[in-house]
């Protein structure tokens, strides 16, 4: 019926792969009470899997105590980041987690509805998902007076247009509220002024995921997996060179290299980890582990082997954020477009090396400067490639190129 | 927080604000901070920009403006707090904890001169050649911060075509920056939202509906967003080679009226501080740059007065004595052409509630080619006519195909208080150092009615010190003739006057309480448009509505910048020098009165007046074909 769902192999995961029956999560945490719930989220260390890292539960703990007449799940299913596509996984495969981990967020931050703000892209599963959410109400796990208890809550489905901006939490807030997407200031933080200016909490899709398993199984059980800093397991989504791409679960912590030889990548060069938005790393630190802590990652790996200009990756890389820039802000929206005439200019060897540096103390400005998250991280690729592959990129041949 | 109005395409800014500091400083909540290592105390919620002001650290700015809602967009007021990892914007971030601030950290002056950098590397054309040379925002920071050089060059070839359709406002957005002031000051400030962010990334511009040009969308050209534009994208049509051309023909007899606000406010121009006016020093300046004659405007604001006062009795009389249902009260000013403008596309199926009576630019226009023209013995052909306006708008006003009832276009050319600036330095003038003239007659005559129009309130303030005169042969119940509750700049006034021992010709008025709304600003207006169509306005009887904020003093034809506390200043000044007047009533004017006996002999609203000075409107809509 949906043969876009079926996978090449079956999954298998420590804990969002390791199995789930619906229904389960909704019914331990009712049993719950709020502040037990928020302490569990809160013991477990869950971060958002989106790339920021943020606490989960302090998210969900200022929203629980705005007050407010309306609060607001938003799941961010925008899923935009180059090179991930472990999102997709979850809403095809583990619907249920996703819809169950808003519905106990809301649940215990006294919300009463949930959007799941979809990438334009991802129009294909609308169909799909839109009936898994007639299935549930059919079931009474979602709707008024959920399992017979007094808690309802009920969930809608909204399409993006396909930008990337709109994966900033308050972008996508903007867009939610049918507005041009652009990130808002903040403070004020959407835990307290968000959707409609009512408190909401944006979590990631895998974020939300997490949740039913740590309701059901306990805080302690997740920490089990990955480091102390990065607890529990992530999905990463690995594409490029090598023989295994797809979606992982693996525990945080683990090494680059040990992924590469998990999914038999071979001559790798380099590694990008984070997506276009994350940083670019050689050999010599493929000992580095994934984890908050080290190298972070909202999943997306993208490996690179020696047949692979890296020039041209920063290329592509920049003139991803010189089109996805909102355009709202100045060093997001020319930092990009000058660190992007820098790298033709690189590739016509008409540079000379003091300009490169200034483009690099111009990208840390934008990394500090920017309103949001994506002029703050765009240079990352582009201060990550040409420190790591500076050999490569500017003494080709082991000489320096044109002057 | 949430924004009302969610029909609107063009967005609001306003969510993105910080929530505003008022409601938390009431209850006396101070928070202690650390500025650059010193200790300061401010209100709970107060902005580190403001914090900082008040405590005389300056903090550059570029998209912040302070009649306008924050946007943090331009990042150039970027300090560092402590524990955030990336720098903050002062403009957005409200101090709610004991932060330490730095505002001047290495990190901070790099990021702001790297900023101003990357704006100047994307802002075409050259200071040299730039209608704000000398008074642009841009060009000040790139000075403040030591910018001697293009680091990440600078644009060579313009990427856009200057879009000059409009009569009134011309915008090159090859000199914008991005800051959304004009987006804001259109959509918050006006609540028309003719202007919006287009496209994206470093597509990104300042657009209209589709990209339409600004002549074919819902601009009502007020001009607004010329005065907060920190650069020059923004600029009003000037026509002043025109007028020097005319002025340079021996053949042409050139005459120029002046408006109060230009008069309080032009010193500005010359480096004078806010608040003074120079109306007669402006009199012998306008004759040596070579105008043959100059008038004043507040002559035809008198006679606006006695034209649209005795168009409010005949309404009033048909709806009190001869219960005509079909009557349109309240009656509603006409002499803002941006709000004319505005009306015409917001709410055109109430355009008969407007006045028929022209502005008083307008009806100068007329009289100087019909009246003047033959008691002058000049043949009308060769006369143009030059209103000095603080208003963007005016020059759409004397184009309209209209306003041509003289035979000829009335007025020639709407010319603002910046344009005229510049033509007074050109004419190596120096305005404040130049000795002071009356006006030429037979127009020099005007009261003080006419000169406070250039304030919000002003014309009804005119219009009820000679409607009450007329109807009860007393002067207004007020001292000194100053209606209190017309002035000041709440964003709208509502008042009234009762009407008691009423002459004879006017008994029919007797005991009736007249109800007058004065609203300035078109967001303002649209609010009491929304309460004429929720039925709330039916015992009002008569309503000032100006485009502009602070009114004509406050119009898009203006010295840049403004603000609130420049405004206030023009507004003491007209009110300072209209109490020295010996005349402040309009139908105490003697011209006016000697153009009603030898002119207009019909009388006001006679058939004469009617045909020059009355107009009609046009049902434009909002919806742009």
């Amino acid at each position: 019926m949906y043969p876009h769902l079926t996978s090449k192999e079956k999954r298998g995961g420590p804990i969002l792969f390791s199995g789930y029956n619906r229904g389960e999560g909704i019914k331990k945490a009712f049993s719950l009470k709020r502040e037990d719930i928020l302490f569990e989220i809160k013991t477990s260390g869950l971060k958002g899997r989106g790339g920021a890292g943020f606490p989960a539960s302090t998210k969900w703990m200022l929203t629980a105590a705005a007050a407010a007449e309306k609060k607001f799940i938003v799941c961010n299913a925008d899923e935009g980041e180059p090179g991930t596509f472990k999102d997709r996984v979850l809403l095809l495969e583990y619907p249920a987690l996703v819809f169950e981990g808003m519905i106990i967020a809301g649940y215990t931050i006294g919300a009463q509805t949930g959007i799941v703000y979809l990438r334009g892209e991802y129009e294909f599963m609308l169909e799909f998902l839109e009936e898994y959410l007639i299935e549930m109400r059919n079931d009474n796990l979602l709707g008024e007076n959920i399992l017979g208890s007094n808690f309802s809550f009920d969930i809608s489905i909204r399409l993006g247009s396909g930008a990337y901006v709109c994966g900033e939490e308050t972008a996508l807030i903007e867009s939610l509220e049918g507005y041009r997407g652009e990130p808002r200031n903040r403070p004020p933080y959407p835990v307290n002024t968000g959707y409609m200016g009512y408190p909401t909490v944006v979590n990631n899709v895998e974020t939300l995921s997490s949740v039913p398993h740590i309701i059901l199984k306990g805080a302690e059980w997740f920490r089990k997996f990955g480091t102390d800093k990065s607890t529990g397991s992530k999905l990463f989504s690995v594409s490029g060179d090598c023989e295994k791409q797809g979606v992982y679960e693996l525990p945080w912590g683990l090494t680059i290299q040990e992924l590469l030889d998990f999914v038999n990548a071979k001559n790798t060069k380099a590694v990008q980890v984070g997506g276009a938005s994350g940083v670019c790393l050689p050999k010599s630190q493929f000992n580095r582990k994934l984890a908050y802590e080290d190298a972070a990652t909202g999943g997306s790996i993208i490996i690179f082997n020696k047949s692979r200009n890296m020039l041209k990756v920063l290329k592509n890389f920049m003139e991803f954020f010189v089109e996805e820039s909102c355009g709202q802000c100045t060093p997001c929206r020319v930092g990009n477009v000058k660190l992007l005439e820098g790298v033709e200019k690189i590739e016509k060897g008409e540079y000379t090396l003091s300009y490169i540096n200034t483009l690099k103390e111009l990208g840390k400005t934008m990394k500090a400067a920017s309103k949001c998250g994506l002029g703050q991280t765009s240079p990352n690729s582009f201060i990550s490639i040409l420190d790591n592959f500076k050999d490569e990129i500017f003494y080709p041949n082991g000489k320096r190129s044109k002057l | 927080m949430s924004r009302n109005n969610f029909s609107r395409v063009p967005v609001s800014q306003k969510a993105h604000t910080v929530k505003s500091s008022g409601d938390l400083s009431g209850i006396g909540s101070c928070v202690s901070i650390e500025i650059n290592e010193k200790k300061v105390s401010v209100p709970l919620g107060t902005t580190i920009l403001d914090a900082c002001r008040n405590s005389q650290v300056h903090i550059p700015t570029l998209c912040h403006h302070e009649d306008l809602c924050v946007a943090g967009v331009c990042r150039i007021c970027v300090v560092e707090v402590e524990g955030m990892k990336t720098l903050q914007t002062a403009c957005t971030f409200p101090v709610t904890s004991p932060v330490k601030v730095k505002t001047t950290s290495p990190v901070v002056r790099k990021a702001r001169r790297r900023i101003i950098e990357l704006l100047l590397s994307e802002h075409y054309g050259e200071c040299c050649s730039c209608i704000r040379n000398g008074n642009c925002e841009l060009q000040s920071l790139a000075k403040e911060y030591g910018v001697d050089n293009y680091t990440f060059g600078h644009i060579q070839k313009p990427k856009y075509e200057a879009d000059s359709s409009s009569s009134s406002v011309i915008r090159d957005m090859n000199k914008c920056v991005l800051c959304r002031r004009c987006v804001r000051t259109c959509i918050d400030l006006q609540e028309v939202g003719a202007l919006e962010a287009l496209n994206r990334g470093n597509e990104t511009m300042i657009g209209t509906f589709l990209d339409k040009p600004l002549s074919d969308v819902i601009c009502i050209n007020c001009g607004q967003c010329i005065n907060r534009c920190p650069t020059g994208a923004l600029y009003t049509k000037d026509p002043s080679d025109e007028i020097w051309k005319a002025i340079d023909d021996p053949k042409k007899h050139v005459v120029i009226q002046t408006a109060p606000s230009p008069r309080a406010a032009i010193g500005e121009e010359f480096g004078i501080e806010p608040g003074h006016s120079f109306t007669q020093e402006l009199n012998i300046a306008l004759k040596r740059i070579g105008y043959d004659k100059v008038f004043d405007t507040n002559f035809t604001a008198d006679l606006t007065i006695i034209e649209e006062g005795t168009e409010l009795l005949s309404r009033l009389k048909k709806a009190l004595v001869n219960k005509d249902p079909s009557v349109c009260l309240p009656q509603f000013t006409s002499c803002s052409p941006g709000w004319v403008k505005f009306i015409e596309h917001f709410n055109p199926e109430y355009l008969d509630y407007l006045s028929t009576a022209k502005s008083p630019q307008q009806m100068f226009g007329a009289i100087t080619k019909t009246f003047y023209a033959k008691e002058a013995g000049i043949d009308p052909a060769d006369i143009i006519t030059v209103a000095l306006m603080p208003c963007s708008a005016k020059k759409f006003e004397c184009s309209r195909p209209e306003m041509t009832d003289s035979g000829f276009k009335d007025v020639d050319f709407g010319l603002t208080t910046r344009e005229l600036a510049q033509m007074i330095k050109e004419a190596g003038i120096y305005l404040p150092e130049m000795p002071k003239s009356g006006f030429d007659d037979p127009f020099g005559e005007a009261s003080g009615a006419g000169l406070i129009f250039g304030a919000t309130g002003g014309v009804m303030e005119a219009a009820l010190r000679t409607v009450y005169e007329l109807v009860t042969g007393r002067e207004v119940p007020f001292k000194n003739l100053v209606i209190e509750p017309c002035r000041g700049f709440e964003g709208i006034k509502q008042a009234s006057v009762k009407l008691e021992k009423c002459v004879e010709k006017y008994n029919w008025l007797e005991g009736v309480e007249l109800k007058f709304i004065v609203a300035h600003g078109t967001a303002n207006a649209k609010k009491v448009m929304e309460m004429l169509q929720r039925g709330e306005l039916k015992d009002v009887h008569f309503v000032e509505i100006m485009a502009c904020p602070g009114g004509c003093l406050g119009g898009g034809g203006q010295p840049i910048p403004t603000s609130e506390t420049i405004r206030s200043k023009r507004a003491e000044a007209i009110y300072k020098d209209e109490e020295g007047l010996p005349v402040r009533k309009s139908h105490e004017n003697s011209h006016v009165n000697y153009l009603y006996e030898n002119f207009l002999t019909d009388g006001p609203c006679g058939e004469l007046s009617h045909k020059l000075l009355h107009t009609h409107y046009i049902k434009r809509g909002k919806f742009i074909s």
